[in-house]
């Protein structure tokens, strides 16, 4: 397919805006650019299609099952874009008075307000633009609160092995050391390797619950407690929240700071990447730290506040409050009961994949899983030669997003399960059947599986050549 | 039955049976009993039907202005209708990051041709795929700059305070010093700059145009950057950028800005886009997401998020930046503008900008008491004094359905748009002659 | 896999030729080149920086991963080789040509092996 660029004929131009009405004025020639940006000049109706062809070499939720592991790819609801799209919403300026704005702000309190129920939080921010900028703003809490009290021997934060890239990576931003910690034979923290770990440098630990094994850790409550009698606060990363959200709560299970995907859990679109929201909520003791401004009830209203010992700005302005304003819509349809019911179909939904799929895959955990399983193909590669990437790149041509490829790390050729709770059982057996059909045709026809996929729009593409000798944009020539 | 789960109470007690559980307790076994809730204290579900209602009645307590003079980071520009249609596709919406390149060609061919726009629009070698916002782009150059021994970021006071407080929030996490340089007559004080370089500077951050609006001599300060041995790293409104020398011509070695005025609407401050471009010898430290060009297996070209060894999945603790994800939907947003706009609907929007902003300039200025603050060229917006009280001034124009311009410490910081009509513009100096006559 | 007998070898998989007593060129060897897979990029010191027999100096990326190359000896680096950044591919066609490093005032060094030793350590290894 060409580039919009390939596309580009010169002299094409469909002004939208009308002449000008006052006398042109030019920007004086020695602070002009030399030349104009080659942008594409293409027809209103050629634009049209271009996107419309881009559009179809895409797959959505909508398109399809997308059971991409630890990233929640529920349905979208529609009316979460409708009600994000007001323009009593879009068209207001972020810098308006306050009491031009109360609305807005009675949103962010009342979103707060629920999710700080959901989490057993007290207080709650929507700055944060996405979990790994909610994991930065969690973290920096933290770092403040022992500085707070002149604590500097805290350098070490404590992550499971099991855990996201992302947590040891905001450990550095944040200026702290990670400290690793294994999993046991059963996937969970290995509690004496935590309670050697933890000390008097300890300022946290990071840990998702359940974690990316598809596990609750049912030493949960010992393991907030090791910390906190290190004097270490908790700090739970919010990315698999859909299989206990109205069951169990980080807060009574000893978390001290929780980030939240809005874009997962809550239902908004991912958009390709983003913008999704890693709104952050915290007990009381760390509420003085959090980013200002923060919206909160005053008199009969709501008002901007700052917190008296705020670690600063972590966004521009608000954070992605169209992105809150999506998941606000979202949990008062659902409300408290449907929010408990979503989590137990997700959970129901990710057993039963599991168990059809049972004596063709191996489980890296067998057992009762949470939203999500994985599956080690380690020994389907040594058997067959089929990568759990050649299983993945075959699902293609049965017209469904993979798993999670290679994740969690501490599980060989790793296939990360997550169906979401709007899959209807139909979706799950062709799914389970197409799994299960991969693994007959790995024993007749390996080959096929490690040519796969034929069906897509492209191929298995050259990725070492692309790092390798990186063409960032096009060429003009 | 939930709402959007579909699976019928019949359905579930077949598949629990399935699982071997009898009741939605078997599945939470591994929960410590004591930390099973007794439901939420939230209401009930109140439907989609329900729900709408609640949502309008909060977006109806806003105000939302028929006249816009307020910028200060977030700007009221025209959304071609094209824009809007697109960017609502159910694919590039419900999509997730492009991980399975095979079936994510959309979405990475639009953000190849995003970057590319991107290094046209501020003359420089290569572009991520975008970060959360502007302020965010300013702090993660800044990390890009960073070497063992400088480490100390330099940043204008004439930069927008937002941005500042965002940079130095990343700087305190990171144990980073930032070191403000004052302004003289609105712009970046060079010579002052020049004395605070030293070994341990890292960078230079300076806006374009500033916060006051003024077009700073990003040339002279980028010279006195690198004489300093510190990179130099450009903010810019890429409206702007149509207009003005690039970052490229300037001299800088990052270029960021708040992609917002490409297509976005205000939306309260977000979603917005972080733009970050660099030259060649930084493009490996850009951070975030990049798509690059490659073949697939018949030889045809595709595209492919590349350079991912940079990146927190893969380096883990070593990764300068823990960000995994992208703002792509508007970065879509931001190419589809441009694509609609083209060369010349770009430069025409700049050029409006800048003949109403100086039009509007010249009448506000005419007005007792709302003479300009600083004498300098600017693009957009501008400073005057202020002869009333900010705050009754801004009631007055509400009342009359305008957001004024942005009070700040000399007055009022003006902003002016292609939105602007010369009526509107000419009605705003009429309530300031009201107002200035008493 | 190939071991030349003109270089030494360290227990972490990186090849030492010594040019006279105090200087010398590292690089990685052909068996770590295998194990690594397809490279295609490396992070290399600045020249001055102080290399530290036993520590991290540099790193080599494949397109999934990212593994530290440990520096053999103590020095000063008074070289790089910018052509591997141009062409990541040498260190997997080329990997007793394509050095990474030189580094001269050396003031110490580990026990390294010998082709021999080196290739039964790699065999063990396996």
């Amino acid at each position: 397919m060409k580039l919009s660029f390939e596309k580009s004929r010169p002299g094409r131009f469909f002004p939208v805006m009308p002449e000008l009405d006052v006398p042109e004025e030019k920007v004086p020639p020695e602070l002009a650019r030399a030349a104009l940006p080659r942008l594409p000049e293409m027809s209103p109706p050629d634009i049209s299609r271009h996107y419309s062809e881009l559009a179809r070499r895409t797959h959505g939720v909508n398109d399809g099952f997308y059971p991409l592991g630890s990233c929640t790819m529920k349905y979208n609801p529609k009316i979460n874009d409708e009600m994000a799209n007001l323009p009593g919403f879009t068209r207001i300026h972020p810098l308006q008075p306050e009491h031009t704005v109360q609305g807005c702000l009675e949103a962010m309190v009342r979103a707060g307000e629920m999710l700080c129920e959901i989490t057993g939080m007290d207080a709650m921010t929507f700055q944060p633009a996405a979990g790994a900028h909610g994991e930065f703003t969690g973290v920096l809490l933290i770092k403040a609160y022992h500085a707070s009290r002149g604590d500097g021997a805290r350098t070490k934060i404590i992550v499971p092995d099991s855990a996201h890239g992302t947590n040891p990576a905001t450990v550095s931003m944040t200026g702290f050391q990670a400290v690793n910690v294994p999993s046991d034979s059963s996937g969970c923290v290995d509690l004496d390797a935590l309670r050697a770990a933890a000390g008097p440098d300890t300022a946290g630990l990071m840990l998702t619950n359940p974690n990316t094994l598809g596990l609750f850790d049912r030493n949960i409550l010992e393991i907030t407690r090791v910390i906190h009698d290190a004097g270490g606060l908790c700090y739970y990363d919010g990315a698999n929240l859909n299989a206990i959200m109205g069951i169990a709560r980080p807060g009574d299970m000893g978390f001290d700071v929780v980030h939240l995907n809005l874009h997962k859990t809550f239902s908004t679109p991912h958009g390709g990447g983003g913008p999704g929201s890693g709104a952050v909520g915290c007990k009381s003791l760390l509420a003085e730290f959090m980013p200002a401004p923060l919206a909160a009830r005053r008199g009969g209203g709501y008002a901007f506040e700052s917190p008296p010992q705020s670690v600063g700005r972590v966004s521009a302005f608000y954070g992605n409050f169209l992105v809150m304003a999506r998941a606000l819509t979202y949990i008062i349809t659902i409300g408290g009961d449907g929010l408990r019911d979503a989590a137990r179909n997700a959970v129901l939904n990710a057993n039963y994949m599991m168990r059809r799929m049972s004596g063709a895959y191996d489980a890296a955990y067998p057992g009762t899983c949470m939203h999500e399983f994985v599956l080690s193909l380690d020994g389907l590669k040594r058997e067959a030669g089929v990568s759990a990437m050649d299983v993945a790149k075959s699902l293609l041509d049965r017209r469904m997003h993979p798993p999670t490829m290679y994740f969690p790390m501490i599980v060989k050729e790793a296939l990360m399960i997550e169906p979401t709770e709007t899959e209807s059982r139909e979706t799950l057996d062709y799914a389970a059947d197409a799994f299960l059909d991969i693994r007959l045709q790995a024993e007749r026809d390996p080959e096929a599986l490690r040519a796969a996929p034929v069906s897509t729009p492209v191929r298995r593409l050259d990725e070492v050549n692309a790092a390798r000798h990186p063409k960032l944009r096009y060429n003009f020539g | 039955m939930a709402y959007y789960a579909p699976s019928t109470e019949d359905e579930q007690l077949e598949m629990m049976r399935e699982v071997g559980v009898s009741s939605w307790d078997g599945l939470y076994a591994d929960l410590p009993e004591e930390l099973l809730l007794d439901g939420l204290a939230i209401p009930d579900g109140a439907s989609e039907f329900g729900a709408q209602a609640v949502m309008e009645r909060l977006a109806s307590k806003n105000a939302a202005f028929q006249t816009i003079f307020r910028g200060a980071g977030a700007y009221n520009h025209y959304i071609p209708s094209l824009v809007k249609q697109i960017t609502s596709k159910e694919e590039f919406v419900t999509s997730y990051t492009p991980y399975q390149a095979e079936i994510s060609q959309g979405t990475l061919q639009s953000i190849f041709e995003f970057q590319t726009m991107m290094c046209e629009l501020t003359g420089l070698d290569a572009s991520n795929a975008s970060v959360y916002d502007g302020a965010a782009a300013a702090a993660e150059a800044a990390a890009m700059c960073r070497s063992r021994d400088r480490r100390a970021v330099l940043v204008s006071e004439a930069a927008k305070p937002n941005v500042i407080s965002v940079v130095e929030t990343y700087c305190y996490a990171a144990g980073a010093e930032l070191r403000r340089v004052p302004t003289r007559g609105g712009l970046t004080d060079g010579d002052a700059l020049a004395a605070m370089l030293d070994g341990s500077s890292a960078c230079v951050y300076i806006e374009q145009p500033n916060f006051f609006g003024l077009i700073e001599d990003a040339s002279a300060l980028g010279r006195i950057a690198h004489g300093g041995g510190a990179k130099f790293v450009m903010g810019v409104n890429p409206i702007a950028a149509a207009l003005l020398k690039t970052p490229g011509e300037c001299g800088a070695d990052v270029a960021v800005g708040e992609g917002q005025p490409l297509g976005m609407p205000l939306s309260f401050g977000g979603p917005y886009l972080g733009f970050m471009t660099a030259a060649e010898d930084m493009a490996r430290k850009l951070p975030g997401r990049i798509v690059g060009e490659t073949v697939d297996a018949d030889g045809k070209r595709a595209f492919v998020l590349t350079l991912q060894a940079r990146e927190q999945h893969i380096r883990r603790e070593k990764a300068s930046s823990n960000i995994c994800s992208n703002q792509a939907l508007c970065a879509l947003s931001a190419a589809v503008y441009m694509t609609v706009m083209g060369p010349r609907g770009l430069r025409q929007a700049a050029e409006s900008c800048f003949s109403k902003a100086h039009y509007a300039e010249r009448k506000i200025s005419s007005v007792r008491g709302f003479e300009p603050v600083y004498e300098g060229e600017f693009f957009h917006e501008f400073v005057t004094a202020c002869p009333v009280g900010t705050e009754s001034l801004m009631r007055r124009l509400e009342s009359r359905g305008i957001l004024g311009g942005m009070p700040v410490d000399d007055g009022i910081l003006w902003c002016v748009t292609e939105m602007n009509s010369r009526a509107e513009i000419d009605d705003l100096v009429s309530i300031l002659k009201e107002v200035a006559e008493g | 896999m190939y071991f030349p007998k003109d270089v030494s070898y360290s227990r972490t998989h990186e090849w030492v030729r010594m040019a006279d007593g105090n200087t010398a060129r590292v690089g990685i060897t052909d068996y770590a080149q295998h194990e690594l897979g397809d490279l295609v990029f490396v992070n290399l010191p600045e020249v001055g920086d102080e290399a530290i027999m036993g520590e991290r100096i540099a790193d080599v990326e494949s397109v999934k991963a990212v593994s530290d190359i440990f520096s053999p000896l103590s020095g000063r680096i008074s070289a790089v080789n910018g052509a591997i950044l141009d062409a990541p591919e040498l260190l997997n066609s080329d990997p007793y040509g394509a050095w990474l490093f030189e580094v001269r005032g050396v003031t110490e060094h580990e026990d390294l092996m010998g082709a021999e030793d080196y290739e039964r350590f790699c065999e063990k290894g396996e």
